[in-house]
């Protein structure tokens, strides 16, 4: 098959990770709403897969180090979103909020 | 040709995502988060791993993304769908993520890249099975440890306690 390699830099996927992983630590920081906050995480993880396939494709393209590495960081994304939503849920069973902000029992 | 492919894709990618963390409906936000990862799963298309595109769309469009909106519907209050999603600390969340953006643009127009690569070639499935399963099995048997873990203590923090409401 027909390969793209001298089509687009490789520093393009770069920046456009780059990009899509500062739009993730904006959502991180700025909601309030612990499911938003966990899908802002999904765009940062994303983007490092992103990251880490083109470096896979375009440097090392017989070893799929990046490749493989990618398939485990959506294995460990399923695994935390399962977890932390089963948590979001507790949290809004006891406080009534899924808001970060209101749950600081231990802020001092 | 690849260049224009390659451009919707980027949009698709960044629009989805600037989607997910402005706009004020959190069901739009989830949608959002979809776009933005089919625009990951075109790049995966781009770099000739199909496999991992296919991955993207069944265990992130497909999966995650349900879970995520069950939690939304689970965890709905009244201030989720008018205003109130973000918190005051916006203003600050901004200027940390624009100097983020910047420092990595910095870096990345400052680096030599290098421009001797080879042609890329479509990764066979069955070459991906047999790296996961020769070199890669160890951590590939913690993975499935991992997740049984991550399931089996999912149930068990979200199960219903006596005398709870």
């Amino acid at each position: 098959m027909q390969g793209i390699a001298q089509d687009i830099p490789l520093e393009h996927f770069v920046v456009v990770s780059s990009i899509l992983f500062s739009i993730g630590v904006y959502g991180v920081l700025a909601r309030r709403n612990a499911v938003l906050i966990l899908m802002s995480m999904e765009l940062m993880l994303n983007a490092v897969s992103i990251n880490m396939v083109a470096f896979a494709v375009y440097t090392a393209p017989s070893l799929f180090v990046g490749i493989i590495f990618a398939i485990f960081v959506i294995t460990i994304a399923a695994a935390e979103v399962g977890l932390a939503l089963a948590i979001v849920l507790r949290v809004f069973r006891n406080r009534g909020t899924a808001n970060v902000d209101e749950v600081d029992t231990l802020r001092w | 040709m690849t260049q224009i492919f390659f451009d919707i894709m980027a949009a698709t990618a960044i629009v989805g995502g600037l989607g997910v963390v402005l706009v004020r409906n959190t069901v739009y936000a989830a949608l959002f988060l979809i776009l933005s990862l089919m625009g990951v799963a075109g790049f995966y298309v781009l770099l000739s791993v199909e496999f991992l595109a296919l991955v993207q769309v069944l265990i992130y469009g497909g999966a995650v993304t349900v879970l995520l909106l069950f939690a939304l519907m689970l965890t709905r209050t009244r201030d989720m769908f008018e205003g109130a999603t973000d918190g005051p600390q916006k203003p600050i969340a901004a200027v940390v993520g624009l100097a983020l953006l910047a420092a990595f643009i910095t870096m990345i127009y400052k680096t030599q890249w290098p421009r001797d690569v080879n042609e890329l070639t479509t990764v066979p499935f069955n070459d991906i099975g047999t790296a996961l399963f020769n070199r890669w099995a160890v951590p590939f048997e913690i993975a499935s440890g991992v997740l049984l873990v991550a399931l089996v203590g999912a149930v068990v923090i979200a199960m219903q306690e006596e005398g709870e409401p």
